[in-house]
């Protein structure tokens, strides 16, 4: 069955404002998700390089570390740092929607699941930041 | 009533003679227990009977009145002037589609989309008659309940800022009827729908805004349905690179 077409040289074809995401606060924290990815982007390649410096013996890598140790690479890796939790917080909700957990025949609240996500995050964060600091005391 | 009125400001297209939509201002009596569609239907009885606007069951079910209410994409059916009395009202055509004449859009994108997914029951072998029904548990029922409760409204679609800037892709509503008839345990076409869902169209051009579940007057989640359906497909496709042949 062929259903009926309007006639498309009569249509009116709107476009979409450049500035669409700052009309909603929702689209707005979605854009910031997508931005958050290039700030990851960069610190995983600065730490490559960091692990390449490493690797060619210490002089180099504590002059590259000295270089990291600049105001503006401070203010960067704290920038990063909050979209890298923005990003890990948003992530957890996104699981709980695609990952329904079900207790018998209900299913679990969705914003537990996220908490439930988060709680462990944060207990392996500082299990990690323990044995850091006592490695490097 | 006390004299009371509503402004609505309406978006105006008619094709031949405005090269862009306008904007139209109306007057209606304010009356508490009126729906926004009350108030178009007055305008078209007393006012002006040129409005076009779309609509039929007048309680949610018919999918077929929705429009940008102050820039968010509502049944107008179901939002009350008292929500808004005393502001003025903006009432526009869902946007993300080509406006046909005022609040009325052309569909034929999503119909077609609609139709790709096949949303119906596909049987390799069909069942004789005498040999009984599909009979099916509450679970898996419950499995794919939810999205049974579309109405084919296109909020879904006005909401999707993907849609709005890519309109090759496949859309909530049509992602989630797919997810539906593959969910089903009579359904037996899950491989026959895989090339439109899984294709980069399909699925993978969702990056997972939200925004269609926010506004689906239905409680359908199709943001939801796109996740999940990634997570299947992808395991699917493990399963045939990883699994010999016969065991999948
Ligand atoms: S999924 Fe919801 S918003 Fe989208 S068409 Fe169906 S009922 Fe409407
Ligand atoms: S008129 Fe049918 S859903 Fe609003």
């Amino acid at each position: 069955m062929i259903s009926p077409r309007p006639d498309k040289s009569m249509l009116y074809y709107p476009k979409m404002p450049a500035t669409w995401w700052l009309r909603k606060r929702s689209y707005f924290l979605f854009m910031l998700r997508e931005l958050s990815s290039v700030f990851i982007a960069i610190f995983l390649v600065v730490l490559l390089v960091q692990i390449y410096q490493l690797s060619e013996g210490p002089k180099s890598y504590t002059a590259f570390a000295q270089r990291l140790g600049s105001p503006g690479w401070i203010i960067f890796h704290a920038i990063a740092l909050l979209f890298a939790i923005y990003h890990s917080i948003t992530w957890f909700f996104s699981t709980a929607v695609v990952l329904p957990l079900r207790l018998g025949k209900r299913e679990i609240p969705r914003n537990l699941v996220a908490a439930l996500n988060i709680g462990a995050w944060i207990v392996v964060s500082l299990v990690i930041l323990y044995l850091f600091l006592s490695l490097k005391g | 009533m006390n004299g009371a009125t509503a402004t609505l400001n309406i978006t105006r297209y008619l094709p031949g003679q405005d090269q862009i939509p306008r904007s139209q201002s109306y007057s209606v009596p304010y009356q508490r227990d009126w729906v926004i569609l009350d108030a178009l239907n007055y305008i078209k009885d007393h006012i002006d009977g040129t409005l076009s606007y779309r609509w039929s069951c007048r309680m949610g079910v018919c999918g077929s009145c929705g429009m940008m209410v102050n820039g968010v994409p509502k049944l107008t059916c179901a939002v009350f002037l008292r929500d808004f009395y005393p502001q003025e009202i903006r009432i526009e055509p869902l946007v993300n589609f080509p406006i046909i004449r005022d609040l009325v859009i052309d569909m034929s994108d999503f119909l077609d989309k609609l139709k790709s997914v096949k949303p119906w029951i596909i049987r390799k072998t069909e069942k004789q008659i005498s040999e009984g029904e599909y009979l099916q548990t509450p679970e898996e029922l419950s499995a794919y309940q939810q999205f049974t409760q579309c109405i084919n409204c296109m909020l879904c679609y006005a909401a999707c800022p993907v849609y709005g800037m890519e309109p090759e892709f496949l859309g909530p509503a049509a992602i989630a009827l797919g997810y539906r008839y593959n969910q089903d345990s009579r359904d037996q076409g899950k491989e026959s729908r895989q090339a439109v869902l899984g294709s980069h169209e399909g699925i993978w051009q969702c990056t997972f805004v939200g925004e269609c579940t926010e506004v689906c007057p239905k409680e359908v989640d199709p943001a939801a349905a796109i996740q999940r359906s990634k997570v299947e497909i992808t395991k699917d496709w493990f399963k045939s690179v990883l699994l010999p042949w016969g065991q999948r």
